[in-house]
């Protein structure tokens, strides 16, 4: 990798090649553990690979039948549609939040304390917070439910995971409640990073506090609301922890996934990946829905951009 | 000039916020209560209370899965994992930042797209490769690739641009320190503080990392805390008695409680510096 090329000074040379040690290990793992696996699921979507064995060619096979996969198609859109609820309320929320404390004549305090909270439930391990969910929404004995009673919501206690109507909800709030803190915290530091200059600008021009809004903050905040929408794109469509382990059917008076409700994009890849051992399909399911989030980024920041002409 | 309007505003707003600070706090709450509580009690009525099962809940759970062995095998992930991935990304990052050198730029560039691609693509082949490696059911593959964290090093690069002082450094080597001694001696101190936020939240995803542990380990006994929780899902003798259900979730969240009192600002910081460029 480091060619000796004949520089003019020779100590610039010899600190440029310690360069290339200092990087050679990271260089080394990336190329072994990141770059080859990717190119490797690639190669085996276009093979027929059990999971052991050889793995034979089979040319685009794979990719024609994820296309007439009405089962990958369906889950697709029980991902799409938790999402689209999820990023609904927790970018939602979060805009709320950000609008509440970034204005200029309420001057709200307490921001250190309200940002650390709103951000634990982030923390934990999904492990952990769907299990703890699975067992507070529970049918019969659920905390949540007898609650609900208490306060005379309701008469009978609600199957909130055992119905196809409520079960994706809930994985969609969960997902809400998890991550809006996140979105926040990125939302705020994008309006703590707006200079000074402008507000102070604006005060002396006399603005009122929603113009300053939608003159100052909301414009800069563009690109920050955009980073905050792909990335959750990108996290949403891979989907897997929460809906897997809400789904398990071990729970003690909730049966879990309703009708397959809550079947994911990525639980489907699993199943074929590391349960059935078709892992040239897997490989297949893998890079459609990369395909899927790259056309729908590729979208978005198009639609954002022609937006500022 | 705070009018009564503009307070009584501010005092609504004021609930909304502490609503929603409660909503964020209430689960873990009743996750701590109901810990305490024993099954029955717990089917036939809620509480704001703690109970008086706390031991017969820990006597039952530990009788079904030893969660400390979880509890010890995150550690042995998480802690060389977060350690390899600070002092990686910090020399490759600094060099990065410092030095001239070919393929500087492509490396940069690769180190984008690899942020951006999302990480299933790569779950099939790494998996792949562990087989061939024969690293099925050993901890290597969840601690060595923590030496190339790109997310990392983007971060880092930018944090040494700004905070490192090429002055300090031509001092040094007129002084005669060999780079990897100064680097060492010099840059590390200056890196500190950004590698130390880095590595908070790089310990979180250690921790909580759930995918990749449950595909490559077998063996019950090495399973992770995450991994481990999930087996109580299946254990019918445990689904009688809810609170030890809990409880062992209680463990598996606590110690993050402890260490998010303590760590709090490092990791909203953290937060904040990885989506804004200042």
């Amino acid at each position: 990798m480091a060619k000796n090329k004949v520089m003019a000074k020779p100590k610039k040379r010899d600190r440029n090649n310690t360069a290339y040690l200092f990087v050679l290990p990271f260089v080394i793992v990336f190329l072994v553990f990141s770059v080859y696996p990717v190119f490797r699921t690639l190669y085996l979507s276009f093979t027929n690979y059990k999971g052991y064995g050889d793995a034979v060619w089979a040319g685009i096979d794979n990719y024609k039948r994820v296309l007439t996969d009405k089962f990958f198609w369906r889950d697709l859109g029980n991902t799409i549609k938790i999402w689209g609820v999820n990023i609904i309320v927790q970018l939602g929320l979060a805009f709320l939040l950000t609008i509440v404390f970034s204005d200029i004549k309420y001057k709200m305090r307490g921001l250190a304390v309200f940002r650390a909270i709103y951000y634990l439930p982030n923390l934990i391990a999904c492990t952990s917070v769907a299990f703890l969910f699975k067992t507070l929404l529970d049918w019969k004995y659920g905390t949540f439910n007898q609650i609900l009673v208490a306060m005379g919501l309701t008469k009978t206690p609600i199957n909130w995971l055992g119905q196809t109507t409520t079960a994706p909800m809930i994985v969609a709030l969960l997902g809400a409640w998890m991550w809006f803190g996140n979105s926040f915290i990125v939302l705020m530091a994008g309006v703590q990073g707006i200079p000074k200059d402008y507000y102070e600008a604006a005060a002396i021009d006399g603005a009122g506090r929603w113009k300053v809004f939608f003159k100052i903050t909301l414009p800069l905040l563009k690109p920050i609301l955009l980073y905050v929408f792909i990335t959750s794109l990108i996290g949403g469509l891979q989907l897997f922890d929460l809906p897997f382990l809400i789904n398990g059917t071990a729970g003690a008076s909730t049966a879990g996934d309703p009708a397959g409700t809550l079947q994911t994009a990525v639980m489907y890849l699993y199943k074929f990946g590391f349960e059935t051992h078709q892992v040239g399909y897997a490989s297949a399911i893998a890079y459609t829905l990369f395909f899927i989030i790259l056309i729908v980024s590729l979208i978005q920041f198009k639609l954002l951009d022609t937006k500022e002409d | 000039m705070t009018t009564t309007a503009t307070k009584i505003k501010k005092g609504i707003l004021y609930i909304c916020l502490t609503l929603l600070a409660a909503a964020c706090l209430l689960p873990f709450w009743l996750m701590i209560v109901n810990a305490t509580r024993s099954g029955v009690e717990i089917t036939h009525s809620f509480s704001f209370l703690p109970g008086k099962s706390l031991k017969d809940n820990w006597t039952a759970l530990f009788n079904y899965v030893n969660l400390f062995q979880g509890f010890w095998n995150s550690i042995k992930v998480a802690v060389p994992a977060t350690l390899l991935t600070a002092y990686f990304s910090a020399i490759t990052a600094y060099a990065m930042a410092i030095y001239k050198f070919k393929g500087n730029n492509t490396l940069f560039k690769v180190i984008i797209i690899f942020m951006m691609i999302p990480a299933q693509l790569s779950l099939i082949g790494f998996y792949n490769l562990c087989q061939k490696l024969h690293l099925v059911d050993s901890y290597i593959p969840l601690i060595l690739p923590a030496i190339a964290a790109p997310g990392i090093v983007f971060f880092l690069r930018q944090y040494v641009q700004s905070t490192l002082s090429k002055a300090l450094l031509e001092a040094a080597r007129i002084d005669g320190a060999s780079e990897l001694r100064i680097f060492h001696k010099i840059v590390l101190p200056i890196m500190a503080p950004g590698i130390a936020t880095m590595s908070i939240g790089s310990f979180i995803g250690n921790w909580n990392n759930y995918l990749v542990p449950l595909i490559l380990l077998n063996t019950p006994n090495k399973m992770t805390l995450p991994v481990m929780i999930t087996t109580l899902n299946a254990a019918t003798d445990l689904q009688k008695n809810q609170g030890a259900i809990y409880l062992g979730v209680a463990i598996s969240v606590v110690p993050i409680l402890i260490v998010f009192c303590f760590c709090s600002k490092y990791i909203i910081s953290s937060i904040s510096a990885g989506s804004v460029k200042e």
